[in-house]
């Protein structure tokens, strides 16, 4: 399924734990730091709204070119249950409507998730490469000196950026099913 | 001491960039196994995809380039001072390449100062050996599969295992539960079992430099990796976690003795991106083959 930022509400509710979506338009990055700051109050670079948006858990590995614009060369996803103090926090109150990350994320996400109209989607960890691909400009980056190249808000275009919907807004998660089917085949075979 | 830092820099761009033959291998077999058209396909598609593009670009596979671990087998006499230098000039370079990532960290200041050097990076293990040849095998460790990694004392009440195989069974399915797709499956297990706390983690990890479809020629063990192999691959985890019928590519398990008074079995987990590679140098440090 194609879907394109600033989604919408009725479009976040539409999807469904273990959809496959490919993303296109802008997202932004975020990772430890970013999440601290906001969720203790701090603000919005000037010019910059969440509303609509979708946070990707990742530091890219971004380099300038002869021509003085930014290269992102790897851009895989990084831990996302490290955010889960601040998650739904932040979903709630700047609208955010989707994470990418991977691993998943725990219960206070997924009830903001259902509460906000917002999905956790799961990006393939590793996959440095194949993602980079599906990142075609830097629009902007903000809080570089401040955060550092890895944890600044960097501001990217993608087009048919893939993920898989692993917490929905109708409070699934895809990460608790697999664990208690597991946990379920595993006692039938100790 | 320019032959070795330039062949150690060249088995450090090989190692990072492509993934040995046996583990593509058995990707690939993972992907024709997976069901069509389903998440877990998907994801392994991506990830056959990812290998392909970061071996045609000679970039990293993926961009947590791991903690770098070598491994030497060298005849009597061999120069290991030199040859110490020579790796973390060639870690050093390879960093300024960007085969590696600037991906360590003073754990008191948590200064990163670009090098990747500092106290135990890269660590470097010595053996002797009788061959006129130095072997030296590389290994880079990521940190999300380290994390999941785990070390269980037996008898271990809360999984009910006592100290014997059924126990050594029960404590690395569990560890298999609990990493679910958190380790960037599908993964390997290497496991120790026995030994102490650090030398069980150690012989876990040295059994990633086995090779996916060799054989454990100790029966017991090898058919204790078997079964954990297939019953792991029962349990539906999957590739990432997302449901499927490949949650792990390998199992590797060695036994070391242990004192009465201990009985630990180590577990460590290797992700999809396992990136392992090895060469013979001769004396000058000409790489003469490579190993995998
Ligand atoms: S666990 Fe492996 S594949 Fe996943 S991010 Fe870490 S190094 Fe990369």
């Amino acid at each position: 399924m194609n879907i394109s930022t600033p989604l919408t509400e009725e479009v976040v509710r539409q999807l469904k734990v273990g959809d496959a979506v490919e993303i296109t338009g802008v997202v932004v990055t975020g990772r430890d730091a970013v999440h601290k700051y906001l969720a203790k109050g701090g603000e919005l670079p000037p010019g910059v709204s969440l509303t609509g948006s979708i946070i990707y858990h990742c530091g890219p590995v971004v380099f300038k070119d002869e021509a003085g614009n930014w290269k992102v060369t790897a851009a895989g996803p990084t831990t996302s249950i490290r955010e889960e103090p601040y998650q739904g926090d932040i979903i709630k109150k700047f609208g955010v409507r989707a994470v990418i990350g991977k691993g998943g994320m725990g219960d206070r996400t997924l009830a903001a998730c259902q509460e906000a109209g917002a999905v956790y989607l799961h990006a393939i960890g590793g996959a440095a490469q194949v993602l980079a691909e599906h990142i075609t400009k830097v629009r902007n980056v903000y809080f570089l000196e401040k955060f550092g190249s890895p944890e600044a808000i960097w501001e990217l275009d993608v087009v048919k950026f893939p993920a898989v919907v692993t917490m929905d807004a109708h409070g699934n998660s895809l990460h608790k099913e697999v664990l208690a089917h597991s946990q379920a085949e595993l006692a039938k075979r100790v | 001491m320019n032959t070795w830092q330039d062949s150690l820099i060249e088995l450090i761009r090989r190692t990072s960039a492509e993934i040995p033959d046996d583990v593509q291998r058995a990707i690939l077999a993972a992907l024709e196994r997976e069901k069509k058209g389903t998440i877990a396909e998907s994801a392994m598609k991506i990830i056959e995809h990812n290998i392909a593009l970061a071996k045609q670009k000679s970039q990293p596979i993926c961009q947590d380039t791991g903690s770098v671990l070598f491994y030497v087998d060298s005849p009597a006499g061999f120069d290991q001072i030199s040859f110490t230098e020579a790796a973390r000039n060639a870690v050093k370079l390879a960093t300024q390449k960007g085969y590696l990532r600037q991906n360590s960290v003073d754990s008191l200041t948590g200064k990163n100062d670009g090098t990747n050097l500092g106290p135990g990076a890269p660590t470097i293990h010595f053996h002797q050996h009788k061959e006129a040849a130095v072997s030296v095998r590389l290994m880079l460790k990521g940190g999300g599969c380290e994390n999941v990694g785990a070390q269980y004392s037996l008898p271990d009440e809360t999984i009910k295992a006592d100290r014997d195989m059924a126990g050594c069974r029960k404590a690395i399915l569990d560890a298999v539960l609990q990493a679910q797709g958190k380790g960037c499956g599908p993964g390997v297990l290497g496991v120790c079992i026995g030994g102490d706390r650090a030398t069980g983690y150690e012989f876990s990890k040295i059994q990633f430099l086995r090779t996916l479809d060799d054989r454990n020629p100790n029966p017991e063990l090898d058919k204790l990796e078997q079964d954990i192999l297939n019953t792991a691959n029962e349990l539906g985890i999957g590739p990432m976690g997302f449901g499927g019928k490949t949650t792990l590519l390998g199992v590797k398990i060695c036994a070391a003795n242990r004192v009465p008074a201990s009985f630990f079995v180590s577990i460590s987990y290797m992700c999809w991106a396992y990136r392992r590679h090895g060469a013979r140098l001769d004396a000058t440090g000409k790489i003469m083959d490579w190993l995998y």
